[in-house]
């Protein structure tokens, strides 16, 4: 069952500047979109777009999730859908959690929003969500500030507000970009398990290979504010049809293979 | 974070006894004669060397100032035998015109300063950090545009130039508002309120412009921080994204400088309260100056100062309090 679907989103900011050009693209349900591409091709401006997160630009174009349109929406009933059906996590979980409350509070509140409950209870649910996401010693670290937490706790925290509502569709916006290569990938096998528990659908966002091969079930290929190439990731990394594919597959390093002297880097119009 | 409170006061302790031994040197160790003016005009030099030893001036400066500092801790006697005069705790010594301890004068002044600082911030924190955050929100619209400059023109008007057309106006022109006098809170807060209204609005003019714009900025950048991103895609109310995690950051600089405005103001709103007539703090520094009593000039002086660097200290603890990075450090 597709749970997302876009059809010919286009979204153009007040500069003139397109960052998404006629984009299509399909999320089943209990299922990872690889959403890859180089900076600047529209990836995160497209994630935005579904959440009805951008301001000052023009979107256009059309977002079915779970049979509403939601650029038909009003931003009341869109903002029932954020966090609660749709969650988002982004690329440097420092900056985008608020210094001033604790973390619990931060996920609290998230569940508030969308959950007539007390603050206790909703302090429970913070709590029982930080031990979700493997924080130590949850009671404890509650009450903690963002900034006393590494930057592979903050991500952690981050899923946990993300997830605390238990929505049908994550979108990780390179969930693992600002974070050290181990803690990448404890992040990745917590995304892993999370999805394989409660079945949520993910769009991953990611300029970064390894973390789609890692992840993901279906892969889309973006340049330009355009889809060039999609499908099961198998296929598009094993046999890539398009030559900015094999392009962005050229430029990632293999650890088996021989070592070029320079990386091949993509052309600006490849 | 006691610690950190403790160092604080210990810092609080040290900064207004170096204030206290400045003004006191500008003041005492001055060529100007503090005796002659004890004294008055007509004084024989007989009279002036027996007032010198009364205040203790025939001693060396370091000395007058321990006993200065000791007077202020716990209450000194001036001369000696049947002529012996004592200044109960905490001595700032007598005003030279009216021989009242300067510091029953101080707190008897200190109520009319009072309503007209809390008063005044009143309405400049609601109308400054109103304005500046509904021009953050409302960015480049003419509302942002008016009221901006509304802001600037309110900031840049001298305060004595504002109280003068207001009195014209809202007095004299419109008889709206009496002439600004003392009318105590307890016996008729509505009276109380009538007579303050134009100091509040002058003073509130000046800084309701300095805050609005500082909101305003404030505001744009903490509106343009990626946890208010977090907070929108959580779907909260806009109005919860705003008041808590824009506004809520926006204010921490305001909390500054607003504990420096008001500590200042406590210490006497000098020309609000020379233009209006009203008997406080400000007003008596004026007079004092006017006629050269030192005593109640340092006395002013350390009680202003005295006012600015509690309100600092405030300020800092707040600060522990509002941002848990600071606590961190502290």
């Amino acid at each position: 069952m597709t749970l997302l679907t876009v059809r010919g989103l286009t979204v153009e900011f007040r500069s003139g500047v397109r960052a998404v050009d006629g984009l299509d693209l399909d999320v089943d349900a209990g299922q990872v979109l690889g959403v890859v591409g180089e900076s600047g091709s529209g990836k995160s401006v497209t994630s935005l777009a579904v959440l009805g997160l951008l301001r000052d630009a023009r979107v256009n174009g059309e977002i079915h999730f779970d049979g509403k349109e939601l650029t038909a929406l009003d931003q009341r009933s869109l903002r029932r859908l954020r966090g609660n059906r749709i969650a988002m996590i982004f690329q440097d979980p420092l900056s985008c959690l608020n210094p001033y409350y604790s973390v619990a509070f931060q996920i609290a509140e998230a569940y508030r929003a969308h959950h007539r409950s007390s603050r206790k209870e909703a302090h429970r649910v913070a709590v029982r969500m930080l031990e979700r996401v493997g924080i130590p010693e949850p009671q404890r670290r509650a009450r903690c500030h963002p900034h006393e937490f590494s930057g592979g706790m903050r991500q952690r925290v981050m899923i946990a507000m993300a997830l605390c509502l238990e929505p049908d569709l994550l979108i990780a916006d390179e969930p693992t970009t600002a974070l050290d290569v181990t803690v990448q990938a404890q992040i990745l096998q917590l995304l892993r398990e999370l999805r394989e528990e409660a079945g949520t659908a993910v769009m991953l966002i990611t300029h970064d290979m390894g973390v789609v091969a890692g992840l993901a079930d279906q892969v889309v290929v973006m340049h330009q504010g355009r889809a060039v190439e999609r499908g099961p990731v198998r296929d598009v990394f094993h046999r890539p049809q398009q030559p900015y594919t094999r392009g962005l597959l050229a430029c990632v390093p293999r650890i088996d293979g021989p070592l070029p002297d320079r990386l091949p880097t993509l052309g600006a119009t490849t | 974070m006691i610690l950190y409170l403790l160092r604080r006061l210990a810092v609080t302790a040290a900064i207004l006894v170096v204030i206290c031994a400045a003004t006191f040197a500008i003041f005492y160790l001055m060529p100007a004669e503090p005796a002659q003016g004890a004294c008055g005009k007509a004084c024989s030099p007989e009279r002036i060397a027996e007032i010198r030893t009364t205040l203790g001036l025939d001693h060396s400066p370091l000395v007058q100032f321990r006993d200065y500092l000791a007077g202020i801790v716990s209450g000194r006697t001036y001369g000696t035998g049947a002529q012996a005069v004592n200044c109960p705790l905490p001595c700032l010594g007598f005003s030279f015109q009216t021989d009242q301890p300067v510091w029953q004068v101080l707190t008897s002044r200190l109520p009319v300063s009072f309503s007209i600082a809390v008063g005044a911030a009143v309405l400049w924190l609601a109308v400054g950090v109103g304005t500046g955050t509904v021009s953050a929100l409302r960015r480049g619209s003419l509302w942002d545009r008016a009221a901006m400059t509304a802001a600037l023109g309110g900031a840049s008007l001298p305060i004595y130039f504002t109280a003068l057309v207001l009195q014209y106006l809202l007095v004299v022109r419109l008889q709206l508002l009496p002439y600004p006098q003392v009318v105590p809170f307890t016996a008729d807060p509505i009276g109380w309120a009538q007579s303050l209204l134009m100091p509040w609005i002058t003073l509130a003019m000046l800084y309701a412009g300095i805050y609005a714009r500082v909101t305003r900025s404030e505001m744009l950048e903490s509106l343009g921080q990626n946890y208010v991103r977090t907070a929108r895609a959580k779907g909260l109310a806009e109005v919860t994204v705003v008041r808590r995690h824009a506004l809520r950051p926006a204010l921490m600089p305001i909390v500054t400088i607003f504990g420096m405005d008001l500590g200042a103001l406590l210490g006497g709103a000098l020309i609000t309260e020379s233009v209006f007539g009203l008997p406080g703090v400000g007003k008596l520094a004026a007079d004092a100056i006017a006629s050269a009593d030192q005593p109640v000039i340092i006395g002013v002086t350390l009680f202003a100062a005295g006012f600015v660097v509690i309100a600092n200290l405030l300020v800092d603890l707040v600060y522990a309090v509002l941002d848990p990075r600071v606590r961190a450090v502290g």
